[in-house]
């Protein structure tokens, strides 16, 4: 019997699911001084809805449930979708997104490496046409809030919807940089009028952009670590520099600059953990490049012209579709052939 | 385009990972940094850890002459030699048991003196597992040699070398064993100009070539100069990979003198052992897919394979032993010269014995070696390495987990294929679209299954897809051959068919016109006659009016005619079935009987015969019958002579059965014909 190769050398799939993990703690960190611990609740719920999820119908489909549970995808599809959600999102909105994001987009098409979509980019999309107000309300960093919360507070707000008797619900949260952004230059007000408003940090938003460093690290953190390939977050921030650079320099009074856009919303966790899916991505080096610009380009272009606040989680979607295209035009020249 | 992202991918992935990390024995590469240059890397390849120090830190020693050696006749790629031997021969050392049959095969020679005990199926190793036919000899340990014959090859014709060396059992001792005077063998159409030497030995465990050549260099180059001169290769390039310096450094310097050789390290990087991979390597030429390397004018020779020339021509010394690798879980790892044929027991007892929790060996590498089954398997010209395998070396893979297409396989694969698409296509079956993505050209090094997360045995998935559309292939190639033939086959029935019945009414033609003909005549000299003796005949004159009323109807209406020939064809039918009866009975008084119902068969035509006409016919019936009875006569002779003969129709040979007996029923109507005509014939005579 030839069963050669007798050696491997591989992270297993847990070990690259655990280090994308540990690659998203400086962000969760970060996160949490900024918003404060609310996030670690959503984050719990979102694991153990995501868990529940996966063994039940690991369960129901007859596959070993605990091989799959330990390669801990599911726990990174319920962090990531976690992350993307407002950080004070009330309880079922955090199960919703997660259950529809396990069983429906990842479970109910083969479960781990079937999925054509990215798992919590689709809980995200399906939450964000359902519930529009709530997935576009984004509390104020604590320390732009006039009456910040405790933990104990936001614990009360993400289960009961309750606040303290002085507080209303309006006062704590407000639109994204993104949104606000671009209701304000529907009201004809010049970029950099719009910028000056407390929500806005040097780069992004206010706090926000920190969360946005933070990824960046871990993003860095998983290219040393070889556990992605350069090609998608170059390429991608590279596209949205690219093409806000270009709105930019033909009217900066109506397009926020590259280094708004690359700090701002969820560009940074796209780049390095969202579209580094390799499942619902491409393979090829090549289909790579494609890949993650379409997603920079579409990314800017939601932003600016379409009706949501982020194009991030469309964008990645709309590509996903052009995966098996990208992936059969941008077949590598193989050793020896013309 | 691509070249630029290569190259940037190349740029930062260099700068952003060190990539030195990987290997856990990396020698100290900065000795050999100088001589990296005009290296050109492939794509992809993996370094595993080498394990090569194990079993370098002794000498090559000579194995002791076991108890019995068992040669299988099949140690090469291609044909199996036949033996010259008989069980009870007395075989002295280096003489030829086997010499090669066809143009790829390689002969088998005694490894030492002894006696022929056993040819039979013996275990051999081989993947397979499967038993093959072995010579087995019982060394009488005086190790007599058999007269050997050195050649000056410097002035001997080369075509007569090569010729030579087909007795000379030598084959590629890298692994792949193929019959070297092939490779040696001018075409006229490939100029060879560059000899490339593979001493990369990039598989981890092996040591056989890295202490052949920290040994023997001068001998390797003095092989080198040899396949230099039979290749007429200007320029030879030997490949060493950087893990070996002390080899490379011998090497080098006793290369010093050859300035048409040049000693090329190159990085240690799997598999760059593999020829196409070398080539590139050392020469920056890529091999099209389609080609073989001497079609752009380059040989490749393994080190080993040199040196074993070079004994050859210099003390006719046959290929009757290898270097071995006898590493991994025993107390002594080490390398062997070990004669061919040796058991593998024999070699693991020299090493110290294999350790405790030794499970099986492995033949080969850990990349591409394979189980075998025994420790009795005799050690063959493949056998450049054995490993003893422990679980602590080598673990049992965990299950799969399904692919998450991460392209770790891709950016792997030294031939730039796309690993994950080929293994979905191969799992699904969809064994086209696995041809389309280049299955083929998939050498099985192991590389996509080494870095697999998913631990998925990418490699057996290709080697199933491969034998799978192989047989598909050779089912398809049946088939149409099949189809061709039947299609052949009908086509040839058909136009037997046409020929047949053209030949047919030819002859009915012929016969209707002689009876025609006939029948004119008779009634011309009727006519004469009847004016000759125009009282007697005037009783007659009526049937005579009719008979050449009839002659003339038929000579003057043939188009309209043709019902009554028809009918008269219907009629000579029956008379020939009637008259074949009579054959068929074969006794003179069935005759009558046959007669009778040709009388029959002839009422039936729809003539206009008049009672004087029957009359007549009456008078001439006893004439008739004789001639009749002599026409059946001849008729039986001649087909009895027939099948005596043997004779068949032509292109009968190799026809089904059911052609077989279309062609017996067409023959027996033709027959009938014949017969029916004949009797036309006959008859219009008789009735004269």
């Amino acid at each position: 019997m030839n069963r050669s190769p007798y050696i491997t050398d591989a992270p297993t799939v847990s070990t690259i699911m655990f280090k994308v993990l540990l690659a998203l703690v400086p962000g969760i960190a970060a996160y949490v001084w900024i918003y404060g611990g609310g996030i670690l609740v959503s984050l719990t719920l979102a694991t153990l809805t995501a868990l529940t999820a996966e063994a039940v119908l690991l369960k129901i489909r007859q596959r070993p449930v605990k091989p799959y549970l330990m390669d801990m995808s599911a726990v990174v599809t319920a962090w990531l979708l976690a992350l993307a959600l407002p950080p004070l999102a009330p309880w079922w909105l955090v199960i919703v997104g997660t259950f529809f994001a396990i069983v429906i987009a990842k479970q109910l098409y083969g479960g781990l490496g079937y999925n054509p979509f990215n798992p919590a980019m689709v809980g995200y999309a399906v939450l964000l046409i359902s519930f529009p107000l709530i997935m576009t309300k984004w509390p104020a960093p604590l320390l732009l809030a006039e009456h910040p919360l405790s933990f104990m507070d936001q614990l009360n707000f993400i289960f009961a919807q309750a606040l303290p008797t002085d507080i209303k619900v309006d006062a704590i949260t407000s639109a994204t940089p993104l949104d606000y952004l671009k209701t304000q230059l529907m009201l004809k007000h010049e970029v950099a009028s719009i910028t000056q408003a407390p929500i806005f940090g040097v780069l992004g938003a206010k706090g926000g952009e920190l969360v946005t460093g933070a990824y960046l690290l871990g993003g860095l953190y998983l290219l040393q670590q070889r556990i992605i390939s350069w090609h998608l977050p170059t390429v991608f921030l590279a596209a949205l520099a690219a093409i806000s650079f270009a709105f930019y320099a033909i009217d900066p009074s109506h397009f926020a600059n590259p280094l708004f856009h690359l700090m701002s919303g969820a560009s940074m966790l796209c780049a390095f953990f969202i579209i580094t899916d390799p499942v619902s991505g491409p393979t090829t080096p090549k289909g790579k490049i494609y890949f993650a610009a379409g997603v920079g380009v579409l990314t800017y272009l939601i932003r600016v012209y379409g009706g949501y606040p982020d194009g991030v989680a469309f964008a990645v979607l709309l590509m996903n579709m052009c995966v098996p295209l990208i992936d059969a035009l941008t077949q590598p020249r193989v050793f020896g052939h013309q | 385009m691509s070249d630029i992202i290569n190259f940037a991918s190349n740029l930062l992935r260099n700068t952003l990972f060190n990539k030195d990390t990987v290997g856990k024995d990396t020698v100290d590469k900065a000795a050999n940094n100088n001589v990296l240059k005009d290296i050109f890397k492939f794509n992809g390849g993996v370094h595993p850890p080498e394990h090569k120090a194990e079993s370098t830190t002794h000498a090559i020693s000579k194995l002791a002459t076991p108890e019995k050696l068992i040669l299988p006749l099949r140690q090469h790629v291609g044909h199996m030699p036949k033996i010259k031997v008989q069980v009870g021969d007395y075989v002295l050392k280096g003489q030829m048991l086997a010499e090669p049959e066809g143009s790829v095969s390689a002969a088998i020679h005694a490894p030492t003196s002894g006696t022929i005990t056993e040819i039979s199926e013996q275990v051999i190793p081989h993947p397979s597992g499967l038993p093959d036919l072995c010579i087995t000899l019982a060394p009488d340990n005086k190790d007599q040699w058999t007269t050997l014959q050195p050649v000056d090859w410097r002035n001997t014709d080369k075509k007569a070398l090569v010729d030579r060396l087909r007795a000379s059992g030598i084959v590629g001792l890298g692994g792949a064993t193929f019959p070297t005077h092939i490779k040696l063998r001018t075409n006229g159409k490939s100029n060879v100009h560059t000899l490339v030497i593979n001493a990369a030995e990039c598989e981890p465990y092996i040591t056989c070539d890295d202490m052949l050549m920290r040994e023997r260099a001068a001998e390797i180059f003095k092989g080198i100069e040899i396949v230099q001169h039979l290749l007429g290769a200007e320029k030879c390039i030997v490949g060493i990979e950087d893990n070996k310096p002390i080899a490379s450094e011998i090497m080098t310097k006793a290369g010093a003198d050859f300035s048409a050789v040049q000693v090329k390290i190159v990085p240690t990087l799997y598999p760059s052992g593999d020829a196409r991979r070398l080539i590139h390597l050392v020469l920056g030429i890529e091999i099209p897919n389609d080609k073989r390397s001497t079609d752009v004018g380059i040989q490749v020779f393994n080190v080993a394979t040199v040196l074993a020339i070079y004994r050859y021509f210099e003390f006719g010394e046959p290929s009757i032993s290898r270097i071995v690798t006898m590493t991994g879980n025993v107390t002594v790892p080490r390398n062997f010269e070990v004669l061919f044929g040796t058991p593998l027991h024999n070699l693991v007892a020299a090493a110290g014995g294999a350790k405790t929790g030794t499970t099986h060996f492995i033949m080969g590498g850990p990349m591409m070696g394979f189980d075998l089954p025994n420790d009795l398997v005799p050690i063959t010209k493949a056998a450049n390495c054995i490993i003893a395998a422990a679980p602590d070396l080598f673990a049992a893979p965990p299950p799969a987990m399904p692919c998450i297409r991460c392209a770790r396989c891709a950016d792997a694969c030294p031939v730039n294929l796309q690993p994950q698409e080929l293994y979905w296509f191969a799992k699904s079956d969809n064994f086209e679209k696995a041809r389309d993505y280049n299955l083929f050209d998939c050498i099985e090094c192991g590389c996509c299954t080494y870095v697999c997360p998913s631990d998925i045995p990418l490699v057996q998935y290709y080697r199933y897809a491969k034998s799978e559309i192989i047989a598909i292939d050779k089912a398809k190639e049946a088939a149409d051959l099949a189809r061709e033939r039947n299609d052949f086959r009908l086509a040839r029935i058909e136009r037997e068919k046409l020929e047949r019945a053209q030949k047919h009414a030819e002859r009915a033609q012929a016969g209707k016109a002689e009876m025609k003909s006939a029948e004119v005549k008779a009634a011309e000299v009727k006519t004469t006659e009847m004016k000759a003796t125009e009282d007697k005949a005037a009783e007659i004159k009526p049937a005579v009016d009719a008979e050449v009323a009839i002659a003339e109807t038929i000579k003057t209406e043939e188009a309209p005619a043709i019902t009554d020939k028809q009918a008269a064809i219907a009629a000579a039918i029956a008379r020939a079935k009637a008259q074949k009866l009579a054959a068929a009975n074969a006794t003179d008084s069935t005759v009558e009987k046959a007669a009778a119902l040709t009388n029959e068969a002839e009422a039936k035509i729809p003539a206009t015969k008049t009672p004087e006409v029957e009359a007549a016919e009456l008078k001439a019936k006893q004439d008739k019958q004789a001639l009749i009875a002599a026409a059946i006569e001849r008729a039986k002779a001649q087909k009895l002579a027939a099948l005596a003969a043997g004779a068949t129709p032509k292109n009968v040979e190799n026809v089904s059965a059911t052609a077989q007996a279309e062609i017996n029923a067409t023959d027996a109507i033709r027959e009938k014909a014949n017969l029916a005509v004949e009797a036309q014939a006959l008859q219009t005579k008789a009735t004269d």
